[in-house]
């Protein structure tokens, strides 16, 4: 048995799918590979971008890879994603984004016309969300070394003074904000990436949410954490922050927004809406005295019309989630173990 | 959802839970059989409505989870023929062979595709000519009639590139193997609801006959698993155990002939190996003599290993309830949700996957 234990650790020595999947096998990754060797106190946050003071100035600082497959989809691209992704990421740390760096790599043989359509598109994403394009970088690589195109953007922005917003400052008592229903984008990059024969009106939500932001914290403070459930879903992101801030998270499964049609496809497939990815949404923990008017804020704005509490933060079970089902049972919520696959059974 | 809200219902719900307490008296321990029995248990939160008297435990109705160590060996043994497309449902990529999955081969550039519907593996075989494409046909009589029409559909197609790698196991057989365990801990079952829809009520006269206990055939949504489990109680209760359809708009007496009748045409029962439960007779399905055109073990000589799970692996007794995850020699030591061993950790809602998240906060 013990020859055969030796088998199974191996596993490690190599880096699988599911180390990107964006759920516990990516965290591990990320706090036992990397953090320690980059070992420093911003990194440690584990927050979606860094914030730091550079001669009494705050800055965020984000990066992200883009590596979707297919790179054209219902609801948008990869250009688009790759321009909201790091404006998100930036925005999750209050900070209003200036200015982005665009890195490509290109597989030889890809399609000068869809480059231009992805360019094209990231300039119309930049100018939604009012940042600009600044530094570049391009590669091509030998057919094969990569799928069609990858994009990294790497992002600053300015922290206004007063704000202190971090996946660890989640409080007890705190309304949990969602500022929309959840799984739109997981489930149409499923199934398009794999051609599935149904029609289907599902996009995906990608979106710019720093407007949404600011005007959150223009409200008059009290937003503590603000997280973009992007990878590993809402479910994951949850956990992170109960993590991070060492509190418990109660959620409530009949408060949660699931557009129809994207529940009867996750229904369909065997999968768990709270595991789907998400490109335009935020969860907000938000001081109870703060929570209505925040969230009245929230659903002025385009992008978070269907807003609402899901739940709170409490003290109970630190650095876990929680939630209560609709039929009145309880149930945890993990965070994801691996790439979601629909169910035969 | 028409059809479905009604069975979600949470004034129903919490009668019948309210209900559960009320007459639920002695200790008793259920079986939920099937996967999607378990799924529906844990993300509705079902346990918490239950009295302590009642312990769920959950079954070996994963397919998946089930499929042998030798098979997946097998399998992915296919995967390393140069010219072979494997193509198959996503959840069978995690479950792990003796020293990887098909996930990581797939990671690794051998051509592994996940399809929703078996019909897509045709697709699949009529694009690639020049290519041999291997369907893995797992599942239990659920899925065997569609990978039975599938196999139909090829040979009136004249397709030649295309086989099915039959690991289909049968449900009725493997709870009659369950029920003969003599230090058996389990008062009742919770019957799958899709199995029977095919199989009908009547597959289980045999099982009930030989080992007459409460059986309840069940849906799937929380007001129909609370309903089974109600029944379940009060005929322990009563001591008068029955086999009882609870789940009467989707299963009928007989079952679906014409699906029972592909199956027939194109399977034959065998003895299969179940992973956690060793070799049971007569519990597997292999594709008949006059269709081996179609048979990936036939075309490929494959060897298939007896091998079921790793060596140490308790997961048969943790199904049967006569342990509990950490008295597993391998549990949390070897057995992890990230490398599972055994169907209880493959399962992510199987019992030791639950037992590793959640029990021991």
């Amino acid at each position: 048995m013990v020859e055969h234990m030796k088998g199974q650790t191996m596993n490690d020595s190599v880096i699988h799918l599911d180390h990107g999947s964006g759920g516990r096998l990516s965290y591990q990754l990320i706090t036992r590979h990397i953090v320690p060797v980059f070992d420093n106190p911003i990194l440690k946050q584990l927050d979606d971008g860094a914030v730091f003071d550079i001669d009494r100035i705050r800055l965020a600082f984000s990066t992200d890879s883009f590596t979707v497959d297919p790179i054209f989809f219902p609801g948008g691209d990869i250009g688009e994603l790759a321009v909201n992704g790091t404006v998100n990421d930036l925005a999750m740390c209050g900070a209003v984004p200036k200015y982005l760096s665009c890195g490509m790599i290109i597989e030889a043989g890809f399609s000068m016309a869809d480059l231009n359509r992805i360019l094209d598109s990231m300039r119309l994403a930049a100018k939604k969300a009012d940042v600009q394009i600044v530094t570049g970088d391009t590669k091509v690589v030998p057919k094969r070394a990569a799928d069609k195109v990858f994009i990294n953007t790497s992002g600053v922005g300015l922290v206004p003074p007063g704000v202190e917003i971090g996946g660890h400052l989640a409080r007890v008592g705190d309304k949990v904000i969602l500022s929309g229903p959840i799984a739109d984008h997981g489930i149409t990059i499923l199934i398009n990436r794999e051609k599935m024969d149904f029609e289907s009106a599902v996009k995906s939500d990608t979106a710019p949410l720093n407007h949404m932001v600011y005007a959150m914290i223009q409200q008059g403070g009290g937003v503590h954490v603000l997280r973009d459930p992007t990878r590993g879903g809402l479910a994951t992101a949850l956990n992170e922050i109960a993590l991070q801030s060492q509190v418990g998270i109660g959620i409530y499964e009949a408060n949660i927004p699931v557009n129809t049609e994207t529940s009867s496809i996750c229904e369909l497939l065997g999968f768990d809406p709270l595991y789907m990815a998400n490109e335009g949404k935020l969860i907000a923990c938000v001081a109870p005295d703060h929570a209505d008017s925040v969230l009245e804020v929230i659903q002025k704005h385009a992008f978070g019309i269907d807003a609402s509490i899901i739940g709170e933060v409490v003290a109970d079970h630190p650095g876990r989630v929680f939630m209560k089902t609709r039929i009145g049972g309880t149930r945890i919520v993990d965070m994801l173990t691996g790439e979601p696959f629909p169910r035969i059974c | 959802m028409r059809f479905i809200d009604e069975y979600r219902a949470s004034d129903l719900s919490a009668y019948l839970a309210e209900q559960i307490a009320r007459i639920s008296v002695t200790p008793v321990r259920i079986m939920e059989v099937c996967g999607s029995h378990t799924v529906s248990i844990f993300r509705n939160g079902i346990r918490a409505l239950l009295p302590d008297t009642i312990t769920l435990l959950s079954g070996p109705g994963c397919p998946v989870c089930v499929t042998a160590q030798g098979e997946i060996d097998a399998m992915i043994g296919l995967s390393e023929i140069d010219d072979v497309i494997i193509v198959t449902f996503g959840d069978m990529l995690r479950v792990p062979g003796t020293s990887c999955s098909l996930m990581q081969v797939r990671s690794e550039g051998r051509d592994v595709r996940v399809v929703y519907s078996c019909e897509d593996a045709l697709s699949i075989a009529d694009a690639n000519p020049d290519r041999r494409v291997v369907f893995l046909g797992i599942g239990f009589e659920t899925t065997a009639p569609l990978i039975a029409s599938t196999i139909l559909s090829a040979k009136q197609a004249g397709l030649k590139n295309f086989s099915v790698f039959s690991a289909h196991k049968r449900v009725p057989e493997v709870l009659a193997a369950l029920m003969a365990y003599k230090d058996l801990a389990i008062d009742g079952l919770i019957l799958p609801g899709h199995v029977s829809m095919v199989i009908g009520k009547r597959a289980y006269w045999p099982l009930y006959a030989e080992y007459p206990r409460p059986y309840v055939i069940a849906g799937f949504e929380p007001v129909d698993i609370l309903n089974a489990i109600l029944l379940i109680v009060g005929q322990i209760e009563a001591k008068a155990p029955r086999l009882k359809n609870a789940y009467p708009r989707a299963v009928s007496i007989a079952g679906n002939k014409r699906a029972q009748e592909m199956m027939a045409s194109v399977f034959q029962p065998s003895d299969a190996n179940w992973r956690g439960l060793g070799r049971l007779a007569g519990s597997g399905l292999k594709i008949r003599r006059h269709l081996e055109a179609f048979d990936a073990e036939k075309i490929f000589q494959m060897h298939v290993s007896e091998q079921c799970e790793l060596e140490g692996c308790d997961c048969g007794k943790v199904l049967l309830g006569l342990k509990t995850p950490p008295e597993c020699p391998l549990y949390k030591k070897v057995c992890t949700p990230s490398y599972p061993v055994g169907p209880c950790m493959v399962s992510s809602e199987g019992t030791c996957g639950a037992y590793y998240r959640y029990a021991e906060k």
